[in-house]
């Protein structure tokens, strides 16, 4: 056999060191003992009561219900950014818009946080409006800063979308809004998706922002945990990580399946084709 | 000569075009740019106690404006040497997290980037899905690794090498580590991107007109993935400089990071202008880099 290059064992060692400690923190999940870090035997009883504390599942009620709307909305906002930076012509504004748009992705989170709740301050004062900060004025925050990244991945699929097929549509008389919604429309619907899901990943997991941004009514999943990280390490935390884990790898599976089907499927109509 | 597609398209969406520029203009315009300019604008004020604790600039009063600048916050920032320490470790722990990943994200993305084609999107997955679980949850698993009971010093300790817990959580190594483990997918991406889209011909005629190996990496592959290299050190180097949760879980009180400096004047001292002083200050400091990511960045988006 082969002895592996440099790179290959680097890339192996990579990914080993990402995994470890999810792997760890899996496993002590089924501990018995409350110590995290001695083996006491097998048990399931972190996850029962996980599912007891009120306040986690609430604040996990919390967090989804804003990380649905904020990627919807980001979806919505960042499609249309998306579109204005590939398709369209130079037009004053484009340079502000795009590096609005790219600004995001890179901000560190205190400042980003900071001078939301700035605006929201100043808002209530001079307009009385947000008079409460939670759940509205998070979900402002994660819409903005999501759509940057919704932005930079539709507009990367956009860029690869054969143009002729809109050209035709359009040439043939089809009005623009029905070009879009039916022939541009379904050739990026995976990006859409795959933008709407890394919004509303980016959205579940955000602590600083929404930390900044929340009043004292709403609670994130976050939130709840980083209160009780602080105070040390709780097996009811590995449990809920395992948990998270858990659905992200098979979100992720399942994305990878599709995507391995289709692209089996188009080599095959390709090789028909070729045939025929 | 036919006119090309791209001069005829801007009709798609005629009629909806204002509204498609305006809304994203809009929103971001008001919620990502003018909170800087509140932010800058409370900087220039007093602390105050008040809701909110802060003295307005501008007073209109005997039928005069008065504006009343106080570049005081500033002024603080430089007399404190905690500011100024925590500006520098700050900088300090990015610059060697961001190197760090660069060592170690580097080869893998070559390797992926090699790999065989069916391979490549699975390995892709697996780098990225970190990424998608929880960040918070991710720097925790470091908690119980790195403790004083924790698992290394109960292994090394079982084992016989050491007979005193060796102290790893609360120092600035475990931030590095952390940041390190947090941000590496996001070092890679880019560098994946970038390394993929390579020409294996140039590295072939490299070879074929007798370079070696070294030689033709360091003088074909490396400048031609620059642009990644940039893009990943940003995304790493960026956030870092501005990070809060990982000193807080995993750094101890000689870890001075300006990330955790803005939040406690903010949440515990309550002092809204010097946290926005302190804003001010870090941007100015990132302009650069923020700028080098958003050429590359644009660049990628016009390709």
């Amino acid at each position: 056999m082969k002895k592996p290059s440099f790179t290959t064992l680097m890339l192996i060692a990579g990914l080993l060191f990402l995994y470890l400690p999810m792997a760890i923190l899996v496993f002590y999940s089924f501990n018995s003992s409350r110590l995290v870090t001695v083996w006491a035997g097998f048990s399931g009883r972190w996850y029962i009561e996980l599912f007891r504390d009120r306040q986690i599942l609430a604040a996990v009620w919390t967090s989804l219900r804003i990380a649905f709307f904020s990627a919807t909305m980001a979806v919505c906002l960042g499609t249309m950014a998306a579109f204005v930076m590939t398709r369209f012509t130079r037009f004053r504004g484009k340079t502000a818009l795009s590096s609005m748009v790219t600004a995001p992705l890179v901000m560190p989170e205190v400042i980003t946080g900071l001078s939301l709740l700035l605006l929201f301050v100043h808002m209530a004062q001079m307009i009385g409006w947000p008079a409460d900060r939670g759940m509205v004025t998070i979900w402002i925050a994660h819409t903005t800063f999501c759509s940057a990244y919704v932005a930079v991945v539709v507009a990367s699929r956009l860029r690869e979308v054969d143009l002729s097929i809109e050209e035709a549509a359009l040439d043939l008389g089809s009005p623009p809004v029905k070009t879009f919604f039916q022939i541009t429309l379904p050739v990026i619907a995976p990006a859409l998706a795959a933008g709407w899901l890394l919004a509303f990943t980016l959205s579940l997991d955000d602590l600083v922002i929404a930390s900044f941004v929340s009043g004292p009514g709403a609670s994130t999943l976050p939130m709840v945990v980083f209160s009780s990280v602080r105070m040390g390490v709780s097996p009811k935390i590995n449990a809920l990580a395992t948990l998270i884990i858990l659905a992200v790898s098979l979100a992720t599976f399942l994305a990878w399946y599709f995507m391995r089907r289709s692209e089996n499927k188009r080599r095959i109509a390709m090789a028909q084709q070729d045939a025929g | 000569m036919k006119p090309s597609p791209l001069a005829r398209l801007p009709r798609l969406l005629r009629p909806g075009r204002g509204w498609v520029i305006a809304a994203p203009l809009l929103w971001l315009t008001l919620f990502f740019l003018l909170p800087f300019g509140i932010v800058l604008k409370i900087s220039l004020s007093e602390a105050a106690i008040s809701v909110p604790p802060y003295s307005a600039i501008l007073d209109y009063s005997a039928e005069t404006l008065n504006v009343a600048l106080n570049f005081g916050n500033y002024l603080f920032l430089t007399t404190d040497t905690l500011y100024i320490a925590a500006y520098w470790g700050s900088v300090k722990i990015a610059f060697l997290s961001t190197l760090l990943c660069l060592l170690i994200g580097y080869p893998m993305a070559y390797a992926m980037a090699r790999a065989p084609a069916r391979w490549q999107l699975v390995l892709l997955l697996l780098v990225m899905l970190p990424s998608w679980t929880s960040f918070l949850i991710r720097v925790y698993a470091w908690m119980g690794i790195l403790s004083n009971n924790g698992l290394i010093n109960n292994g090394l300790m079982w084992l016989g090498l050491i007979d005193s817990p060796i102290r790893m959580m609360n120092t600035n190594f475990a931030v590095i580590l952390g940041i390190v483990y947090a941000y590496l997918p996001f070092m890679i991406l880019p560098l994946y991107a970038n390394l993929s889209r390579l020409d294996g011909s140039l590295l072939e005629a490299a070879s074929d007109l007798g370079s070696r190996k070294i030689n033709t990496f360091l003088k074909v592959t490396l400048p031609l993935s620059k642009g990644g290299i940039i893009a990943g050190s940003m995304l790493v180097f960026i956030p870092a400089v501005g990070e809060y949760v990982i000193p807080e879980l995993l750094g101890g009180p000689n870890t001075l990071m300006i990330g955790k400096v803005l939040w406690e004047e903010f949440f515990h001292n309550r002092d809204w202008p010097v946290a926005s002083a302190l804003a001010m200050v870090m941007l100015a400091i990132l302009i650069i880099p923020i700028a080098l990511f958003h050429r590359y960045q644009s660049r990628e988006l016009k390709e």
